[in-house]
């Protein structure tokens, strides 16, 4: 399934804002299409990964919110209470997940309306290198639905993406991410 | 050619000049002789694998510094968060020195660090204060980063505290001068993001971040200069840093560090370890001062003590294969950083207040830089030569020339295409060799 790019094709003015994220104006489509918030762990600096992310969703059709570097938790869970997405994605690779993104989630969970939001993490999850899915339980125990590392990661990203899609908007998103 | 001799200059314009200064004296001594310094990029959360770590570049076959990395809670100022996990024994990605007690930093210093070794502390924190008051209490004179290359690649503060803090910073760091010790802050502005900013860019950066420290009242400086992908341009673009150093840094000691290849790295050992000895190479082409290495675990984790010396001993068996070498010839690098520097320049006496507008309006503008004080109106490309262009220039100060003019619209492979050529380039001979074995 290919989408258009949208604008993103001319990266032009501040991609994200600081508190209130930017997010790329569509055309409009002809459903609406479905929402992801982007984001990283509050250590984590790391910019690329999200850059790169950030294109491969909205090429997939989804409109993405991206919030940028070193994401405070609050504004996080703040910036996805307000218009609850149809999946987080957490990306990190500075190596501070493994102890660092067990707190976003419990955050993430602690709201009633981000309860039963598909929630996901990949990237460089700890300093040892592990690829791995099953190296951090302590990450899928504090709410995350899927760990996506190693060779892997990208295309179970887009299995996942085209089962949400298809499901509709967050149902059924516990098998979707098996 | 003006002398990049860190000598040179240190006497100072103030009364008396500072003597001590354990890193500036080291490079001084060592730009005299010639020798390439080598330093690592190490940092581990265990005081004992710091420490040992830090014997371990002493005793490396070459003549090295020491470093203490930072980890990335400290950086983000979540002192709590690596006080945690270093009590609980989890593993960081640096050393978190504002957490740790003074005794426990100078206890793992102690017998290590001393006029024939110093240490360097390198962070990427956009608030620096507590960072510059722990080293300097721990006894150590130097460091690194910058009001804009430590903000904008490093997170979301804005540019406008990231200046307050750093002016701020100086001032501490170079207030040691009084009882004579001599500080070094090294700028991180040849760097920025690591992969995909044009040379001419990278160039200015490091030398306004220099001015900038001059202002601020230090005296001994480093500007660096980050390997980017052809080294035909890379080495035009080192002599362009270094005529730009001398002419807007006077009364300065100053030297050009180069950094190993800072994007997206070769994930064979072999590819890795020939990247690391080709940037050996451009800096002693180019007659740069000091080497920070990359290992051959980068592209993956973070690197052991043993991978650190090799990576050492690498750059340095490098190195004494080449000599200094005459400047290729220009294809206007130079004059593009001047450009930039100039209209920086002409802004505001203030260089804080000159760097904020500057990136306000665009004249300074880092390609796929999601800060939010950076505009985002410039783009980079690879040529078919293998070097890095403007494909995009915005607002950037350079006229109309300067930019092979694209509509391509980026998408994540053709950004992926970018950012591996590098990688790709050097893994290549290692994976043919590997099948054919
Ligand atoms: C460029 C770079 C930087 C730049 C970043 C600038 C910026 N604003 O982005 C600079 C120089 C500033 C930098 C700084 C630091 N860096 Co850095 N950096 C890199 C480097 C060289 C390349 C990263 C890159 O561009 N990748 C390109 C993108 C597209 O690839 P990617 O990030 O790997 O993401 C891919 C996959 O991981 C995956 N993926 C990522 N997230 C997700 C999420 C999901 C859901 C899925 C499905 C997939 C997925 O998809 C992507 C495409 O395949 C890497 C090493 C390398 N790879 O060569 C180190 C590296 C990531 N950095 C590292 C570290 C530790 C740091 C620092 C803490 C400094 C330090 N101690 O060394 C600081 C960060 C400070 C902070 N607060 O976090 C370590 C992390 C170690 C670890 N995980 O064990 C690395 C691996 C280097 C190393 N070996 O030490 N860095």
């Amino acid at each position: 399934m290919t989408r258009m790019t949208g604008p993103i094709a001319v990266i032009a003015a501040p991609t994200v804002s600081r508190g209130k994220p930017f997010v790329y104006q569509r055309h409009q489509p002809p459903e609406s299409p479905p929402r992801v918030v982007l984001s990283t762990i509050p250590s984590d600096a790391h910019t690329w990964n999200l850059l790169f992310l950030h294109l491969l969703l909205e090429e997939q059709g989804w409109e993405v919110t991206n919030l940028g570097a070193c994401v405070p938790v609050d504004t996080l869970v703040t910036e996805s209470a307000a218009r609850p997405p149809d999946l987080i994605v957490v990306s990190t690779v500075n190596g501070h997940g493994a102890e660092e993104a067990p707190a976003l989630a419990r955050a993430v969970r602690a709201v009633p309306a981000l309860v039963r939001v598909p929630l996901v993490i990949g990237g460089k999850l700890d300093t040892e290198g592990s690829v791995d899915p099953d190296a951090h339980p302590a990450l899928t125990e504090a709410g995350f639905d899927a760990v996506l590392i190693g060779p892997n990661a990208v295309p179970r990203l887009l299995a996942l993406l085209d089962s949400l899609s298809q499901r509709g908007h967050g149902r059924a998103y516990a098998d979707a991410v098996r | 050619m003006p002398s990049a001799d860190p000598a040179r200059g240190s006497a100072t314009p103030r009364p008396g000049p500072a003597h001590g200064g354990a890193f500036h004296r080291f490079m001084a001594d060592a730009a005299r002789s010639g020798t390439l310094v080598v330093q690592p990029r190490m940092g581990f959360a265990d005081p004992a694998r710091m420490r040992a770590g830090l014997l371990a570049t002493r005793g490396a076959a070459a003549t090295t510094v020491g470093t203490l990395t930072l980890d990335s809670f400290t950086r983000v100022g979540d002192y709590a968060a690596a006080a945690r996990a270093a009590a609980q024994g989890h593993p960081l990605n640096g050393y978190p020195l504002v957490s740790m007690p003074v005794a426990t930093t100078t206890g793992l210093l102690d017998g290590v660090h001393g006029e024939d070794f110093p240490v360097q502390v390198r962070h990427g924190s956009a608030r620096p204060g507590r960072i510059v008051e722990a080293l300097i209490g721990a006894g150590l004179d130097a460091t690194e980063g910058g009001p804009v290359s430590y903000c904008l690649p490093y997170g979301r503060t804005s540019l406008a505290t990231s200046v307050r803090a750093w002016r701020e910073a100086c001032r501490t760091l170079a207030a040691l001068r009084v009882s004579g010790v001599e500080p070094h802050l090294e700028s991180f502005g040849g760097c920025m993001l690591g992969q995909l900013c044009p040379p001419s860019l990278l160039i200015a950066l490091s030398v306004l971040e220099g001015m900038f420290f001059r202002q601020h009242g230090l005296r001994s400086v480093s500007l660096s200069y980050a390997q980017q992908t052809s080294a035909e341009q890379d080495e035009e673009a080192v002599h362009a840093l270094r005529a730009l150093a001398a002419d807007h840094l006077p009364d300065t000691s100053w030297h050009v560090v180069v950094y190993a290849y800072m994007g997206v790295y070769p994930e064979t050992r072999t590819g890795a370890l020939a990247l690391v000895a080709d940037a050996a190479r451009l800096a002693v082409r180019t007659g740069a001062a000091r080497l920070i290495v990359k290992t051959a675990a980068e592209a993956a984790r973070i690197p052991s003590v043993a991978e650190n010396v090799t990576a050492l001993e690498t750059a340095t068996n490098a190195a004494r294969s080449v000599r200094r070498t005459a400047p290729p010839p220009s294809t206007g690098v130079e004059e593009e950083a001047r450009a930039l520097v100039e209209a920086v320049l002409g802004l505001h006496d203030d260089l804080g207040q000159a760097l904020i507008r500057a990136f306000a309006r665009g004249y300074l503008d880092v390609p796929f830089c999601l800060h939010p004080d950076n505009a985002g109106r410039t783009r980079s490309v690879i040529s078919e030569q293998g070097r890095l262009e403007w494909s995009r220039t915005g607002s950037l100060p350079l006229g109309p020339t300067a930019a092979v003019h694209s509509s391509r619209r980026l998408t994540s492979s053709g950004l992926m295409y970018a950012l591996q050529h590098v990688k790709t380039r050097y893994d290549a001979p290692a994976v043919s060799l590997a099948r054919a074995s």
